[in-house]
């Protein structure tokens, strides 16, 4: 609606000709709804970006002049960034075997926890609905649930490297039975909350276990589980790059492992930075995902 | 006789670990098609369970429901309740609310098109169709309330079930709301059973009024007529001698014989 008002004035700007010195400012003045806009835009951006960059500044300086002198056991971040310029600039590269770039080794482990993880959505939402909805589920799975989910991610790997006798799915397996929890326990949540109000809609309209399941259930409960999401993507990260120390091949936490074992410290510190954004990016992704789909269920 | 909705010696006990309560005793109810009905009574004095129980949504203990003479026992749209909270589902639009009933309904005897006609003729029955994109959260009281009537009706009901329909409501838009259902009775002859805790609202709005004696143990204590004329007006009522006796009977049986000890 407003787009043929905005040309308008758009045209209207450039009529006068550019030379003349005044009207940057009537430029401005008159396009004012769309400028000021921006201007606002800007200034919020930059009103969160700009702090947490002088912090990491500062943070750049200060580790600088601690480990810049010599004997110093880490390096400083000057020495960080000369060692680790190829790997920086060329994530791509393939020599075989475990000799790539970053973009494999953090696709790798990306993967991995896809599989892991959405097989923990799955299972967990359902087990969750079922514990949820039915007392004697609950009674007799709940207790269960908490004694496993205490168990150390790690502490599972050698049972399903035992029981899986490859890597691969062993490292799957760990992200699942390490994200699976908070899922489980944060969907029954979810499930018990369902006002009675809404089952009674149900009750009179006759939905059947399906249809209540996916129009009541799934849109009722989606706070509490995209909270269980956003607590199992966070877990599977972590347990991902412990679990790939362990089992070796290309991966970001073999990689960290292999660095130390060749003593290249600056490739630890920058694979530790990727690993800390990546992390940061999935936990924005599920609760910026979690925000679209359960728009409006909140608000009463 | 032909009774189109019958309660049928209707008991209802809770029970609580060895505790039990006895919320209605004996309840005995007729109501003929096309009728408007009020219950009445004090908070707690179980008129709200026993809706519940019409609505199928709880059991009865001893007794039952018959419906055009067949029992019903289980929650169904040809008994649609408007609820005092409105609950309409809040990630639904007003449109999507009334539809969800509608689909079921209809799904077999109407096509896609006319049962997306039959969801906008039921909101406008209730002045909501301009709102019909709207989530709840971005609508008032008052028009939750009206979409929740238009969300019952569509479903076509036998009986139309509201319980406090108006509770939550303020006075002026509860009055507004009387209006409009008053209006939609005239217009379409529903046989209706209110709940309700409001004096002037059950003589306005009924043909009869079924007053509850306190719980526990709660009985019919007495069923009064209003013998008033259809269509009602609210100003001309306000000094109808007729209306004004009844009002009378229904104050005196809450506030002298049945006053209510605990009032809280």
């Amino acid at each position: 609606m407003s787009m043929p008002a905005m040309k308008t004035e758009v045209s209207a700007v450039a009529i006068p000709p550019a030379t003349v010195a005044a009207p940057v400012v009537t430029m401005t003045l008159k396009r004012a709804p769309r400028a000021e806009a921006y201007a606002r835009m800007a200034k919020e951006t930059a009103a969160r970006v700009v702090p947490p960059l002088i912090v990491v500044a500062l943070l750049l300086v200060v580790w600088e002049l601690i480990c810049r002198r010599a004997g110093s056991s880490l390096p400083p971040p000057s020495k960080v960034f000369k060692d680790t310029k190829e790997l920086i600039f060329d994530p791509f590269f393939d020599h075989g075997g475990i000799d790539k770039g970053l973009f494999w080794h953090l696709s790798a482990s990306l993967q991995r926890v896809a599989y892991g993880y959405s097989l923990a959505a799955i299972a967990g939402i359902a087990l969750g609905t079922l514990v949820g909805q039915s007392v004697w589920a609950m009674r007799g799975l709940d207790p269960l649930f908490q004694v496993l989910r205490t168990i150390p991610p790690l502490a599972w790997l050698p049972l399903s490297l035992a029981a899986f006798r490859d890597g691969q799915p062993s490292a799957i397996f760990v992200i699942f039975i390490t994200s699976v929890w908070p899922i489980i326990i944060n969907t029954a949540v979810g499930i018990r909350n369902i006002p009675q109000d809404y089952r009674n809609v149900a009750a009179v309209v006759q939905l059947n276990p399906l249809e209540f399941f996916t129009k009541i259930m799934i849109p009722a409960a989606a706070p509490y589980m995209f909270t269980g999401l956003r607590i199992g993507i966070g877990l599977s990260w972590l347990a991902i790059v412990a679990a790939e120390m362990l089992i070796g091949g290309v991966g970001i936490g073999f990689f960290i492992w292999d660095a130390w074992n060749s003593s290249h410290i600056s490739e630890i510190i920058l694979a530790l930075s990727y690993v800390g954004i990546i992390g940061f990016v999935l936990d924005r992704l599920i609760a910026g995902l979690g925000k679209i789909v359960t728009r409006g269920t909140a608000a009463n | 006789m032909q009774a189109y909705l019958k309660l049928d010696h209707i008991d209802k006990t809770f029970t609580r670990g060895s505790a039990t309560t006895e919320v209605l005793k004996d309840i005995n109810l007729t109501i003929e098609k096309g009728e408007y009905v009020s219950i009445i009574g004090h908070s707690g004095c179980g008129k709200s369970t026993l809706l519940n129980i019409v609505a199928g949504l709880t059991g009865a203990t001893n007794g039952g429901v018959l419906l055009e003479n067949r029992e019903v026992n289980s929650p169904g749209p040809d008994r649609a309740v408007v609820f005092q909270n409105h609950s309409l589902l809040p990630w639904l639009t007003v449109y999507e609310n009334v539809k969800l009933g509608v689909d079921k309904v209809f799904a077999r005897t109407k096509s896609k098109a006319e049962r997306d006609a039959w969801v906008m003729h039921n909101l406008s029955l209730v002045q909501m169709a301009h709102a019909k994109d709207k989530r709840p959260s971005e609508i008032s009281g008052g028009m939750k309330q009206r979409v929740g009537i238009a969300r019952a009706l569509a479903m076509e009901p036998k009986v139309l079930l509201l319980d406090e329909p108006f509770g939550a409501l303020d006075a002026l838009t509860r009055a507004h709301l009387q209006d409009s259902v008053m209006a939609l009775h005239q217009k379409l002859g529903n046989t209706i059973l209110m709940i309700t805790h409001d004096v002037d609202e059950a003589v306005l709005l009924s043909d009869r009024i079924v007053m509850m004696t306190n719980g526990p143990s709660a009985r019919i204590g007495e069923v009064l007529e209003v013998p008033l004329a259809r269509p009602r007006k609210r100003l001309e009522l306000a000094t109808n001698q007729g209306y004004l006796k009844c009002r009378q009977r229904v104050l005196e049986f809450l506030y002298e014989r049945h006053s209510f000890v605990e009032a809280a």
